[in-house]
């Protein structure tokens, strides 16, 4: 029972949509299981929500390494939750005076807005940022000419960088119209579109077909992989 | 140079980085220049995509980002919605992304409620908010709009707002515009949306610049427009300014060319890490094959 339901659900999910796909009159049956799906994702939240605080207090609770940051995720996690459900320090919507929950969660100078534009905004943009160091890094680091496989990537990422500023413009803005195909500018572009979309287009087709297999597996019950090993 | 470079430690790299992003935008926030751009064929399709549109077209405007790439993707999402604002179109915002709501706030005070105060909430422009469920959303509102959407972002119930009147489905807008982070973004609009719908759904899509190859196998028929990261959005300001600008725009609109000055300083430092770091791997090379 508890395996089978949940792989009979798939299989019906999923030829239900297979079905939807191919035959126009059955349209109806694509969007009822679409959302299914999408009633689903919203409940997800509050399993999240829930596996979120299990693993962290666990954590916690066993005082593992690094439980300090497990407790300051919890803290995060609630007060957010709080202000944000709660829509605290939110005023009424004016159509709705009476309704102190009937205001915008996102109102100007609420604790939750303030969270998101001096919390929340800042530290993710911060660690997006980080990126360009551990880029530098890295460039020096790794980047070697080992062989011609390496010398082609690298002559290609010259080119990309380049030809991504104005530098590449300046570089061969001297050559004349007849070799305007040499410009690093235009150089970038016959990349991106000519070897970047044939290699993309080959492995998006060989993944496709993968997928295809693989869930042909999947709905016909002979993968049953996803259910976990069933001893919890 | 050979000892220096061989232990150089990472801060000093680090500190480089620092300095070619803050002196160039020290030194375009002082003079107020920047670096001339060239549109490239994919720009100018998006841009000729929205100067397509007739006034009062209605257009969907997805924000699919978040603050982290509001740096590379904020000054698209300004010039798209400065766009369709002049082209007197009715936009319609939506987001895939939790945050996506925060997004579209910003772009609408930035650029509405500043230099388009005129425009009408609920005419002109209305707020659809964020609806989990990534692809699976997109999968529904291309054949049923209200199924998901029953109100707009602040609890206002659709049949009530005048300008979603005649819209029932994606089909039903002249184009969508989607400004992509990744998961779910550009490809899951292509995949579920014009892929299917062809003749009906048009697309045209701005990027991070790691998204950027692997959009480009759609490119033309799926998706016949995009910009690539902050150039991308750079090149789409030069064309919209041409147009629009007047004399003296605003700097606002111009924060996509600003930001390429950094980028060309932090390519060449990269470009230059790469050179040193081979020139010590060559040395090192030789020195063991001379032992």
């Amino acid at each position: 029972m508890k395996r089978n339901v949940p792989l009979l659900i798939t299989a019906l999910g999923g030829f239900i949509l297979i079905i939807a796909y191919f035959i126009p009159a059955t349209q109806g049956w694509g969007e009822v299981a679409a959302i299914w799906f999408d009633i689903l994702a919203s409940i997800a939240f509050v399993l999240g929500g829930g596996n979120l605080l299990k693993i962290h207090l666990k954590k916690i609770s066993d005082k593992s390494v690094g439980w300090a940051y497990s407790a300051i995720t919890i803290a995060a996690f609630v007060i957010t939750l709080f202000v944000g459900l709660g829509k605290i320090g939110v005023n009424p919507n004016p159509q709705y005076p009476d309704f102190s929950l009937s205001g915008h969660y996102r109102e100007i100078g609420s604790p939750f807005w303030w969270l998101y534009e001096y919390a929340f905004k800042p530290l993710t943009a911060t660690m997006f940022a980080m990126l360009a160091f551990y880029i530098s890094s890295a460039a020096f680091r790794a980047f070697r000419a080992k062989n011609l496989e390496a010398i082609l990537l690298l002559g290609t990422a010259f080119i990309i960088l380049l030809g991504r500023t104005f530098a590449g413009v300046y570089l061969t803005s001297w050559l004349p119209d007849w070799m305007s195909g040499l410009k690093i500018e235009n150089l970038t572009i016959y990349i991106m579109s000519v070897f970047n979309t044939a290699g993309n287009r080959a492995i998006m087709i060989g993944i496709a077909l993968g997928i295809a297999s693989t869930s042909l597996k999947v709905l016909l019950g002979v993968d049953r992989s996803y259910l976990g090993s069933g001893e919890d | 140079m050979y000892e220096l470079l061989k232990d150089l430690d990472k801060r000093w790299i680090f500190l480089l980085m620092f300095l070619s992003v803050t002196i160039p935008i020290y030194i375009i926030a002082k003079t107020g220049k920047s670096f001339p751009e060239v549109p490239t064929v994919l720009s100018e399709a998006v841009f000729q995509s929205i100067e397509n549109l007739n006034e009062g077209d209605p257009v969907l405007l997805s924000f699919d980002f978040d603050p982290a790439s509001e740096g590379e993707l904020g000054p698209m999402a300004t010039a798209f919605v400065r766009h369709c604002a002049e082209k007197k179109v009715k936009m319609y915002f939506m987001a895939l992304w939790p945050v996506g709501p925060q997004m579209i706030d910003d772009a609408i005070a930035r650029v509405i409620d500043t230099d388009f105060s005129h425009l009408v909430y609920g005419q002109d422009y209305v707020n659809l908010g964020f609806k989990p469920g990534n692809e699976g959303v997109i999968k529904v509102i291309v054949t049923d709009m209200r199924e998901l959407y029953t109100t707009d972002d602040i609890g206002t119930s659709i049949d009530e707002i005048p300008m979603m009147a005649h819209i029932d489905n994606v089909q039903d807008f002249d184009l969508v515009i989607n400004v992509s982070a990744g998961y779910a973004g550009t490809k899951e609009w292509v995949q579920y949306a014009s892929t299917p719908y062809p003749e009906k759904i048009k697309i045209v899509a701005g990027c991070t610049g790691v998204q950027a190859p692997l959009l480009y196998p759609y490119i033309p028929n799926q998706l016949p427009g995009l910009l690539g990261a902050i150039k991308g959005a750079a090149e789409y300001e030069k064309l919209v300014i041409d147009k629009y600008g007047g004399l003296n725009p605003d700097p606002k609109y111009l924060e996509a060319k600003r930001r390429m000055g950094p980028q060309l300083v932090a390519h060449l430092l990269i470009i230059i890490l790469i050179i040193l770091a081979n020139y010590i791997y060559f040395i090192e090379r030789r020195r063991e094959m001379s032992s």
